[in-house]
């Protein structure tokens, strides 16, 4: 049983009226049960990629693509986006967009009817959606009285009722408060953890990033420029700065000592890590060496 | 220095009957960079429309250099209020970013050399020379958002509210924004911040007020605020991930006091090692 769930090929694709590709020769191999996330600096194409992994690009959007994306084994250029929705859920940025019904429950409804899910079938589906995403309770409300973390919460339940492989969310929190984030986060992490569901989220928030992605790839003008665990991604803290993209503050604070005349054996990328480095690093006086 | 805003027993009564905000007493001084601080519905944004008249109060007054917004226009309180909303899509209406930069000075009344110069002033800063025909709607969003910053800056206000100006930025974006920020406060501009970006207001902000269900429950300088563990735990906001590295390192290593961005942890950080050498 081959572990890949997602292989990219070649990938280019150029939309229609623009100068050059979004995506550039991209390659790219993601295993079941991976959480990866994909960083970059507004307009590396991103988003782009993510769509590509539902179909949504090319068969929604207006362009030219070479090369070839295989979910699952199945050539998205050879299936449409409604035969996707069962093995890639997708989230977008703005959960209003997403939603369209007056309750909770005829929004997690509406998808599996669509698809022609028996009802009973469906009952059950929603019941554990929501449960996992911990909306249990609130199919009457309105998805509109919803906060913004219950809203983002809801469009993924959503998408897990049709018992999706992979779970790509595009920005999912970049329009919530503090609350609404970890709310999102925790969701992605423990379907992650528990349910050994694949997750590629793409993602600016870079500590959060730092602590539960597997491996991260970085975009830039449309090509992978970097691919790595979250050590090597964030350790090399210059070359993440000169295409415009954050490191995590505790990785900085190791670097800016580092550029001090400093040295770490490895920077540390979340907190728990810089606690114990700088205590290290205190205690034994190994700034000393 | 004189209070530019002032906010007494000020409350908010949507017509369907919420209550946004209630019993708000504030008084900002000119020159001052005030974070506003809270979760979504937490009343934030109904709190700063009232400081550019946007929204009048239903009990209580605000004060505008001195003057009840009550009994004036968005239009003249503009002069001195500039607001740049969350969504620049809600905006931006302007056929270019010219036009969109033009278009405050305009209505000012200046005349055509003085909207010349502001917006060469504008766009020097800003970086928009090279868009300045483009449509805006046609710009990615964070440049959108830029040029809505810009086109507020164009108006030369004394008062600059943002709300959530970092949003949806890239690191560069977002640099973009902290310059243009420190700039204010070089001019001794009033800046109201309404944000979720921690760190920002760790490195800029002189107070912070953080919101709750419809009421302030703390006022406070940065430093103050982010070591208040109870607030912060309350409203469920989070330290700057340099602060919570800085308040665990300090129960065992360090004794330099909470740090509140990268560049002072460093320091302090640097200082207890150096203590050890000597």
């Amino acid at each position: 049983m081959t572990k890949e769930i997602i292989r990219i090929e070649n990938l280019t694709y150029q939309y229609a009226h623009t100068d050059k590709p979004a995506l550039v020769d991209i390659n790219l191999s993601i295993n079941k049960g991976e959480y990866l996330a994909i960083i970059g600096p507004c307009g590396a194409g991103k988003t782009s990629l993510a769509l590509s992994l539902n179909g949504i690009v090319p068969h929604m959007t207006v362009g030219e693509m070479r090369g070839k994306v295989l979910v699952d084994g199945i050539d998205t250029t050879q299936t449409q986006v409604r035969d996707l929705a069962h093995i890639v859920g997708m989230v977008f940025d703005n959960p209003e967009y997403q939603l369209s019904q007056s309750t909770v429950l005829s929004e997690m409804a509406i998808g599996l009817e669509n698809i022609g899910i028996p009802r009973d079938e469906m009952l059950k589906r929603i019941v554990v959606a929501l449960e996992i995403v911990g909306l249990s309770g609130l199919e009457e409300r309105s998805p509109l009285a919803l906060s913004g973390g219950q809203q983002q919460r809801l469009a993924i339940a959503a998408a897990l009722s049709m018992y999706p492989k992979v779970l790509v969310l595009d920005e999912p929190t970049s329009n919530l408060d503090p609350m609404g984030k970890e709310e999102v986060f925790a969701v992605t992490a423990r379907l992650n953890q528990e349910k050994q569901m694949t997750v590629v989220i793409v993602e600016h928030e870079v500590e959060v990033i730092a602590s539960y992605a597997d491996r991260v790839i970085v975009l830039d003008k449309g090509q992978i420029v970097n691919s790595g665990n979250v050590n090597d991604i964030f350790s090399d803290i210059d070359s993440l700065d000169g295409i415009g993209v954050r490191s995590p503050q505790v990785t900085a604070i190791a670097s800016g000592l580092e550029k001090k005349g400093y040295h770490f054996e490895n920077l540390p990328v979340t907190l728990d890590g810089a606690d114990a480095t700088f205590s290290d690093w205190l205690k034994q006086g190994k700034a000393l060496a | 220095m004189s209070n530019i805003i002032e906010c007494i027993n000020l409350s908010h009564v949507y017509p369907e009957g919420f209550t946004a905000i209630k019993g708000i007493n504030l008084k900002v001084k000119e020159g001052e960079v005030v974070a506003i601080l809270g979760q979504n519905g937490s009343g934030k944004t109904t709190l700063v429309k009232h400081f550019n008249g946007l929204l009048k109060p239903t009990n209580g007054t605000v004060s505008i250099n001195g003057i009840d917004t009550a009994k004036q226009t968005v239009f003249n309180l503009s002069s001195y209020a500039g607001y740049v909303f969350q969504n620049p899509n809600h905006q931006l209406f302007a056929t270019s970013v010219l036009a969109e930069l033009e278009f405050g000075p305009k209505n000012q009344g200046l005349s055509n050399d003085e909207i010349e110069a502001r917006v060469k002033e504008t766009a020097d800063f800003f970086q928009l020379h090279s868009i300045i025909n483009e449509h805006p709607l046609r710009l990615s969003f964070p440049l959108r958002k830029i040029v809505a910053i810009a086109s507020i800056y164009a108006m030369q206000p004394s008062i600059f509210i943002l709300d959530e100006p970092t949003t949806g930025q890239d690191h560069g974006g977002a640099e973009k924004i902290r310059k243009f920020l420190r700039k204010l406060q070089d001019d001794e501009k009033t800046v109201i911040l309404v944000t979720h970006d921690m760190p920002l207001v760790a490195e800029i902000a002189d107070r912070v007020i953080a919101m709750w269900s419809s009421e302030i429950i703390k006022i406070a300088n940065p430093r103050e605020f982010f070591f208040d563990l109870k607030t912060m735990e309350k409203t469920k906001l989070q330290q700057p991930q340099a602060t919570a590295l800085s308040n665990r390192l300090q129960k065992r290593v360090l004794n330099e006091g909470i740090t509140l961005t990268v560049q002072e942890t460093i320091k302090a950080l640097e200082k207890v090692v150096n203590q050890q050498i000597n």
